[in-house]
């Protein structure tokens, strides 16, 4: 897990998954290519495990955003935008962890127990290829470039 | 299923759970019940570490900590310790003082992260009639909170020492890649004490619940060692009497293969027996921690502990004590001269038992002259409880039968869950399966 700052920025964008699984890399690669776009507007986190943990990443954030693979049995690439800050998300995530607890119930136990920040997004990039070892898939890793674009439109507007 | 036949055939119940909810990992059941009674018991596990044997032959032993880590997103550091102490029995080299306290802590760490994970994420739903922690937090948020904050202490103590709470890269033959300062290890104190008080207050939590009136016969297999709770160190020591080195594990505990299971299943002498934190309670009491000793007397809590459903009190004094543990460890800290002993490499077979959140973990690696694994054997705590999570399950069945098939497959459920089996170690999840054959 990597911290560009301690935990006060208002605005955290957190890249959920696992590069040696493919496409399950993709919300990891996104933040890092943030990284370098979004300076400190933002605070910048990647995990490898969307367990519980999570809750944790984006506590006293006022917004979070969170990238990572999903599987809806759509084409690749494609992205999905899902607002969860009022309700649940119904995703699909790629299995990266396999681990008891999936990222939108980790999102609901936390609105449950009253931690769940403001906003929330989820980015969801539809993954093709979750083999081992392997790169991004072609679309999906057009679609880095799509979601690094529209996540900094996306900070733009909550800092306005 | 389960209709009686009109013509007075035998038919055949199969009770099936598809998909083993609130388990780490992949797995099923599959019961089947002829004339009322019980007939087999499967329970299936999907994917397996021999992959990670076979990935290991060829690579250099420096690779290996980071490697096996990956076993499991739960109990890295456990792989990690199994594997530098038998490469280490390889080397001819002793970790001690400062650098073997570092590891203990770490241990500690993920001790806390796992049980605090199953105690209030995974099980306590089960005794508090919810399908899922986030029903139980509607009505017990603050519990909830507590539980969570737990696993993040035991999270921070593994982000110190490990560089990063999942899959550490600090570990390494020898030591650590780097080591903490006194005052980073210091810094940790403040919410480990916090800890400490909300660990009693856990066990009270769970000392309140009801639990099934159920008691195997176990062999319990644990690690024993003369001056301390076992953790990295320690012979190998049952319920039955026997008391062996590591190296003499293979010469007791087999592994076979079954059909049904991706994971081996591991017997002593030809029979189950039980691993994990029951076990390891039930053999070690005399270790424990003054805190951990006082809230046992205060809740008439009785060892050895005879009840699988036991197994989340055992969970939650463990908590206790790694807290504990770990506060003594952070007391007497002085960072080490150097972070890692230097390594002699030379060809050989060494074994290693640690204490996975789970139970024993068994090692072995071969190293050529070059410091090459030449091969690599792994038998995590969850094949080895496997046998006894199936034969218990033919005890509970009896008194489950009369319940529609659906219900059958939660109380099954439920008795798996006592195991925290970890079927990603052994091989995501189980499907219940239950084949009734007769009238009954």
């Amino acid at each position: 897990m990597k911290h560009d700052s301690p935990r006060s920025s208002s605005i955290r964008i957190i890249g959920l998954g696992n590069e040696l699984r493919g496409d399950d890399g993709v919300g990891l690669l996104a933040v890092r290519r943030l990284r370098q776009a979004i300076g400190d507007r933002a605070e910048v986190i990647e995990t490898e495990m969307a367990g519980v943990e999570l809750i944790g990443l984006m506590e006293g954030a006022r917004v979070a955003i969170l990238i990572d693979a999903v599987q809806s049995k759509q084409s690749p690439g494609i992205i999905h935008r899902l607002d969860a800050s009022t309700g649940p998300i119904a995703v699909t995530v790629v299995p990266h962890s396999s681990h008891a607890i999936g990222l939108s119930e980790v999102l609901e136990l936390a609105r449950v127990i009253g931690v769940l920040p403001p906003r929330v997004i989820v980015y969801g990039i539809e993954a093709g290829n979750l083999e081992t070892g392997q790169a991004l898939s072609a679309p999906v890793a057009h679609a880095v470039e799509k979601v690094v674009e529209q996540v900094i439109q996306e900070c733009g507007a909550c800092h306005a | 299923m389960g209709q009686a036949n009109p013509e007075g055939e035998k038919i055949t119940r199969t009770i099936a759970v598809g998909a083993i909810a609130r388990v780490e990992g992949e797995g099923a059941l599959r019961v089947t019940v002829q004339d009322g009674i019980v007939q087999d018991v499967q329970l299936k596990i999907f994917e397996p570490p021999r992959f990670f044997e076979a990935f290991l032959q060829g690579r250099h032993y420096n690779d290996v900590p980071d490697i096996v880590a990956r076993i499991c997103g739960i109990c890295p550091v456990a792989y990690q310790m199994s594997a530098v102490h038998a490469l280490e029995q390889i080397f001819g080299l002793r970790v001690e003082g400062s650098l073997r306290d570092l590891r203990r802590l770490l241990y500690c760490g993920e001790w806390i992260e796992s049980h605090a994970l199953h105690v209030y994420m995974l099980q306590a739903p089960d005794f508090l009639g919810y399908d899922s922690a986030i029903a139980m937090a509607k009505d017990h948020a603050a519990i909830v909170t507590r539980g969570l904050r737990l696993k993040k202490a035991g999270n921070a103590i593994m982000t110190l020492l490990g560089g990063r709470s999942v899959h550490p890269v600090s570990v390494k033959v020898g030591g650590f890649s780097r080591v903490p300062s006194r005052q980073e290890v210091e810094s940790l104190r403040e919410e480990l004490l916090w800890a400490r008080d909300a660990a009693v207050e856990t066990v009270h939590w769970i000392a309140s619940f009801e639990f099934p009136d159920f008691a195997p016969d176990y062999i319990y297999v644990a690690l024993r060692h003369p001056d301390e709770y076992p953790c990295n160190e320690g012979q190998i020591a049952a319920s039955n009497g026997l008391q062996i080195s590591v190296n003499e594990f293979e010469h007791h505990f087999a592994e076979h293969q079954v059909a049904y299971s991706y994971a081996l299943h591991c017997s002593l002498q030809g029979s189950p027996y039980l691993v994990g934190p029951v076990a390891r309670l039930s053999l070690n009491q005399d270790h424990l921690t003054p805190l951990a000793r006082q809230v046992l007397v205060d809740l008439r809590i009785a060892l050895p502990l005879r009840n699988p459903f036991h197994g989340i009190i055992a969970r939650a004094v463990e908590i206790l004590y790694a807290l504990e543990e770990s506060l003594r460890l952070i007391e007497r800290y002085e960072p080490p001269p150097m972070a890692a002993a230097p390594v002699a490499v030379r060809p050989g077979i060494g074994m290693a038992c640690t204490e996975a959140p789970r139970g024993i973990l068994y090692h072995r690696y071969e190293v050529n002259g070059d410091g090459v694994i030449r091969e690599a054997k792994i038998v995590p705590p969850t094949s080895q409880n496997q046998s006894r999570i199936e034969q218990d399950l033919r005890l509970f069945m009896p008194r489950l039968l009369p319940l529609p098939d659906y219900d059958v497959a939660r109380e099954c459920e439920r008795v798996i869950r006592c195991y925290d089996p970890c079927i990603s170690c052994a091989t995501h999840f189980l499907n219940l399966e239950i084949k009734r054959e007769g009238s009954a």
